[in-house]
């Protein structure tokens, strides 16, 4: 399986699906999606040889709001069938998708061993520091006092930074971007899909609903003051110090990905056999 | 056993010691012996919890017909030291007719041993090792073994060539030792002599594992993810290299819900996938199992049962994780179970089950254990058989194309990723034919009686279950209490009672109409399983309208179930 | 369960002033000469700048519609089309055969396209007084994107198709203020809702 020839001057419409989301009018992810048909188009692959994996939540209903194949899974599980998929079909652009609660939290430990594991895809998360679907529960990203139903004095936890656990646990190339610029964020994904190994892209996507003071993310964000590095301990710094909100590539390393041999067989498979023979 | 003066069919002996003393090697060495001599054998084995130093202990049978159980007693044990061996002593029945060798610098052989009856031949295995240079007492065992149960040197020899390739003076060592146990063999004399062995005729020696991996391999799988766990690992083990060569890979992830999603990914991707795993990881992947059943994505999980609940005793077999199979995913979700009854059948069921998989779009589950899994057998070279896996592929740019389409058989073409014109999201929220969302009760209705028509739409053959003998009474047993119960039942036939043999391979879907007409006529079923609470015997009563008269003997794990305590109870049922 | 009819939501329809008719705005003729490369860049960047500005009204009609808000539907799709024929205009005036192919002209770095309105700014409530707020905004950026170019160092066709279009924008801003006078003013509390969410997966 060889990677499909480019196919250049698709329109970012072409990778929009007709099923309707159903997403609130202002959410964040109707953004992310439009960006990722944006970064797309301009990284000229065809639908049909991109596929899109997700979880579950909100976010994670963006697949069918494309025309790629797509991968609705379960509850925080994306990254293991992305991981799956990629390995066994490297010919194929794949990216996961999803929320903070879907990739952090009941999914944290994909999380953890996808970027150890440095497979060649991309992972996006829709970050709107809440449990959107379930109607308003704190995650892992939320803020200590945020109170809500299920927490009323709010969850005094402090919140679990994904960028710098990103890097500790070796993704290739982090990345923040917010919702409120499509076309930054496309640009982003396209550079994270370019990037060889795990890329991770963080997206500030507020979720109107829950979190309707998410609506001035858009005044508090601001580009990174600084180029990206491939320093890791300087990318360390600069993440454990940096307010949240700085946008744009943080880190991009230099990792092998991870890519068994497929598809080229050495041998038939009765010879497999020759070591069972008395 | 004994076929009169012409030596034993079968013979069954043990070889302990603790850690260092190289038991399993010599075990695996007098196996491999028995084959090059002609013979068919089963080697299983027992240790202590330790990682390293525990007490351990190679139990084989060897015999002039192929082996699916093991005996009811062990006529040898040969120890190397006593040191904690005793824990063994229910795994290793002995009686009057035994013969126990100890080497008389570790000690008299413990209390439970000797109660037996059994006859005690001191041998100073460690003495006869030391004045060999490089000599060790495993070894010495190892001729000790092959005299007594009458296996030519040569055969010893090109077992311990093959064994210990390097040659030069390990080799000349480990020989002189060989040829010292066996001269101690003629001097304590001893009436174990295998009877000759029969015509040579193509044979395998193989783990139930590894069959099962290889099954899965013919049957077309390419990728596999799965997280370590006894007793699965050793398929695994085999797998990684295996897969290298074929051109598939194994990817270890970090837990059993990685793993199966892993494979369900690679799947939906187009590449037959498998996991292999126990109880404690099934556990874990029953909700992505769901997945494959709702987003219809075949896939394959072995399930290497051992004795739950919980870690429960993780070296050791049970029948148990059969409720977990069929009924543990929420909602009606049809999917494959199906449950090897030989060390050989992990092999060709495997195999089915990949191309079942594969045919149907839905996960299937094999249920294998610990007892297949882990034991090491002579066996018939199996038949190829054609079993591999297809599935229905959707065409390129295909019209109005509808993944979950209503057809006939319930079967659709999958479009697979990188294929034009038909993208479309697999899901695992309920859907319409196109694959998106749906919550309408016109719509779950219909893909809830697709999914249960796939199942219905094929013929499963002759090869859903074993049947042997015809009589009023009916044996019903599955997987590896076969091998064990068609021992007993044979011997049940000599004592004039006649019946029939049934072992279910296809456990689900269900064969009612199949299982009506094996029991044509049968008044009387004997329903024999490796469990405590009897879930084979809820699974008979849930799934199938049966008319005759259940009766139930079941034992749970750890130990492999015995031809004789069967036996017993086949001829007091019988005459009830 | 007797069938009731869902109480109609109280804003006017949502029908344009006639005024607000959009007539393509008849510029000076394009140079004589084949157009410079700068002046044929800047009008692929208008065109795609248009064309963004639709997509998004587009984008905006549909997410009305699923949330059963088709007054706003039906006054973003009117807001699309006004962008789609000033998308048109340029394309004709070009003489382009077919739209160019948008290669990375839509990656306003850091920024999004001047004309397109701000997606989070949407409410499922809100009403077609706020609809014609948002497209208010997004005619002034397009307003000062415009301006902004007569004062920077472009060749002087460039600037003085960027007044023209500066002049065309201001024009819609004061047509959207007129539209404006239309509707009413949301009340305080237009986005109550007295059930809660649902949640579904
Ligand atoms: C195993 C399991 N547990 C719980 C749920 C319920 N559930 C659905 S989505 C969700 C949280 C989603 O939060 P997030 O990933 O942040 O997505 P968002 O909705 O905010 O985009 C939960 C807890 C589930 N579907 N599956
Ligand atoms: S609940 Fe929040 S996250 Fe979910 S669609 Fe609405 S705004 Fe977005
Ligand atoms: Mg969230």
């Amino acid at each position: 399986m060889n990677a499909p020839a480019p196919a250049a001057g698709l329109k970012p419409q072409l990778f929009k699906s007709d099923v309707k989301p159903v997403w609130c009018p202002g959410c964040g992810d109707y953004t992310v999606l439009s960006s990722v048909t944006k970064a797309l188009a301009a990284l000229e692959v065809r639908p049909e040889n991109v596929a899109v994996v997700s979880g579950i939540g909100c976010s994670s209903r963006i697949p069918a709001y494309t025309t790629c194949y797509g991968f609705h899974g379960v509850h925080g599980r994306a990254l293991a069938a992305a991981t799956g998929l990629k390995v066994a079909r490297p010919d194929l652009t794949v990216l996961a998708m999803g929320g903070d609660g879907d990739g952090y939290s009941i999914g944290g430990n994909h999380f953890l061993h996808a970027c150890r594991r440095n497979v060649d895809l991309t992972y996006i998360v829709m970050d709107n520091r809440v449990y959107g679907m379930t109607k308003g529960q704190p995650s892992p990203t939320t803020e200590p006092d945020w109170d809500s139903k299920l927490a009323p004095h709010g969850t005094g936890l402090r919140e679990f930074h994904p960028l710098v656990i990103a890097l500790a646990s070796g993704a290739n190339f982090i990345a923040r971007a917010t919702s409120s610029d499509p076309n930054g964020t496309a640009d982003l994904i396209a550079q994270a899909v370019r990037h060889p190994g795990f890329s991770f892209v963080e997206v500030l996507s507020p979720c109107v609903t829950f979190r309707p003071e998410q609506r001035n993310w858009k005044e508090m964000v601001h580009p990174a003051p600084v180029a990206p590095t491939d320093d890791a301990a300087r990318a360390a710094r600069r993440l454990m110090t940096d307010d949240g909100f700085n946008i744009g590539v943080l880190y991009a390393g230099h990792r092998k990905p991870y890519r068994p041999e497929m598809g080229r067989p050495a041998a038939e498979v009765a010879e497999l056999e020759t070591e069972f023979i008395l | 056993m004994t076929g009169e003066g012409k030596g034993l069919d079968s013979v069954s002996i043990a070889l302990a010691g603790s850690g260092g003393a190289g038991v399993m090697t010599a075990g695996n060495m007098l196996l491999e012996a028995a084959a090059q001599a002609g013979y068919y054998g089963l080697m299983t084995r027992s240790s202590g919890p330790q990682i390293r130093g525990g007490e351990a202990a190679a139990m084989l049978r060897v015999a002039t017909t192929p082996c699916d159980s093991v005996d009811d007693r062990y006529q040898v044990l040969v120890a190397i030291d006593w040191g904690n061996v005793a824990r063994f002593a229910a795994e290793l029945p002995l009686d009057a007719a035994s013969l126990i060798v100890g080497d008389p610098a570790h000690g008299e052989p413990p209390e439970v041993f000797l109660k037996s009856g059994a006859r005690h031949a001191p041998v100073t295995l460690k003495d006869i090792a030391k004045k060999i240079t490089g000599g060790w007492p495993n070894m010495v065992a190892l001729g000790l073994l092959g005299g007594i149960i009458g296996l030519p040197y040569a055969a010893l020899r090109a077992a311990v060539e093959r064994s210990l390739k390097k040659g030069g003076g390990a080799l000349a060592a480990s020989l002189a030792a060989v040829q010292a146990g066996a001269a101690e063999a003629a001097r304590i004399g001893s009436s174990y002599a295998l009877a000759p062995a029969p015509a040579r005729t193509a044979r395998w020696l193989i783990t139930g594992n590894q069959a099962a991996g290889y099954g899965a391999i013919r049957g077309g799988v390419r990728f596999v993810a799965a997280y370590p766990i006894t007793p699965a690992t050793e398929l695994l083990e085999w797998m990684a290299p295996s897969l290298e060569r074929v051109g598939g890979t194994l990817v270890q992830a970090e837990d059993e819900l990685a793993s199966i999603n892993m494979i369900l990914g690679a799947s939906y991707g187009g590449v037959p996938s498998l996991t292999a795993t126990s109880g404690p990881g099934l556990s874990l992947m029953i909700e992505a199992l769901g997945l494959g059943v709702a987003a219809e994505i075949p896939i394959v999980v072995v399930d290497v049962m051992r004795t739950g609940p919980s870690t429960g005793i993780a070296t050791k077999t049970e029948q148990a994780d059969l409720n977990l199979a069929m009924y543990g995913m929420h909602g009606d979700a049809p999917h494959l179970v199906l449950a090897p009854n030989s060390v050989a059948d992990c092999l060709r069921t495997t195999q089915w089950a990949t191309h079942l998989a594969e045919t149907l779009q839905v996960p299937a589950i094999v249920l294998s254990d610990q007892f297949f899994g882990q034991a090491r057998a002579v066996l018939e070279r199996p038949e190829t058989v054609a079993f591999a896996g297809e599935r229905l592929r959707a065409a390129p740019n295909a019209a109005d194309y509808k993944r979950y389409a209503l057809t006939e058989s319930g079967v659709s073409p999958m479009a697979i990723p990188g294929t034009a014109g038909i993208t479309y999201t697999a899901d695992g929220l309920e859907h319409a034919e196109r694959g998106t969302p749906s919550s309408l009760a016109s719509d779950h209705l219909a893909q809830l009686e697709k999914r249960a028509r796939k199942l219905a739409s094929i013929d499963y053959g002759e090869d859903w279950a074993d049947l042997e003998g015809e009589g009023e009474l009916a044996v019903i047993t599955w997987g590896s209490c076969t091998g064990a119960v068609r021992e007993a039942f044979s011997r049940a036939r000599s004592d004039g009672i006649t019946g029939r043999l049934l072992s279910l391979r296809l456990l689900s879907p269900a064969q009612p109409e199949k299982l009506r007409r094996a029991l044509a006529g049968v008044t009387r079923a004997l329903v024999i399983e490796q469990s405590f609470g009897g879930q084979f015997l809820r699974y008979l009563r849930g799934e199938y309208d049966l008319d005759c008269e259940l009766t139930s003997f079941r034992k749970p794990g750890p130990l492999p179930a015995r031809p004789d305590e069967i036996h017993r109870r086949i001829l007091d049922w019988s005459r009830a | 369960m007797t069938a009731k009819k869902k109480p109609a939501r109280k804003t006017k329809r949502a029908t344009p002033a006639r005024k607000t008719a959009v007539r393509a705005v008849k510029r000076a003729a394009k140079p004589a000469r084949a157009p410079s490369a700068a002046y044929a860049d800047f009008m692929v960047q208008a065109y795609a700048m248009e064309n963004d500005a639709r997509d998004r009204y587009t984008e905006f009609a549909e997410q009305m519609d699923m949330h059963n808000n088709p007054d706003v539907a039906r006054l973003f799709r009117k807001l699309a089309r006004i962008e789609g024929l000033h998308a048109e205009t340029i394309v004709r005036e070009m003489g382009w055969s077919k739209p160019p192919a948008r290669t990375e002209a839509w990656m306003w770095r850091h920024s999004e396209a001047p004309e397109s309105a701000a997606p989070g700014d949407l409410h499922y409530l809100m009403q077609p007084y706020q609809a014609l707020e948002l497209a208010l905004e997004s005619e002034r950026r397009a307003v000062s994107f415009f301006s902004g170019m007569t004062h920077s160092t472009a060749p002087v066709e460039v600037k003085r198709i960027a007044r023209e279009m500066a002049a065309e924008e201001r024009e819609h801003v004061r047509l959207i203020r007129e539209w404006l006078k239309k509707f009413p003013k949301p009340e305080r509390g237009w986005d109550q809702d007295p059930d809660p969410p649902q949640q579904s997966d």
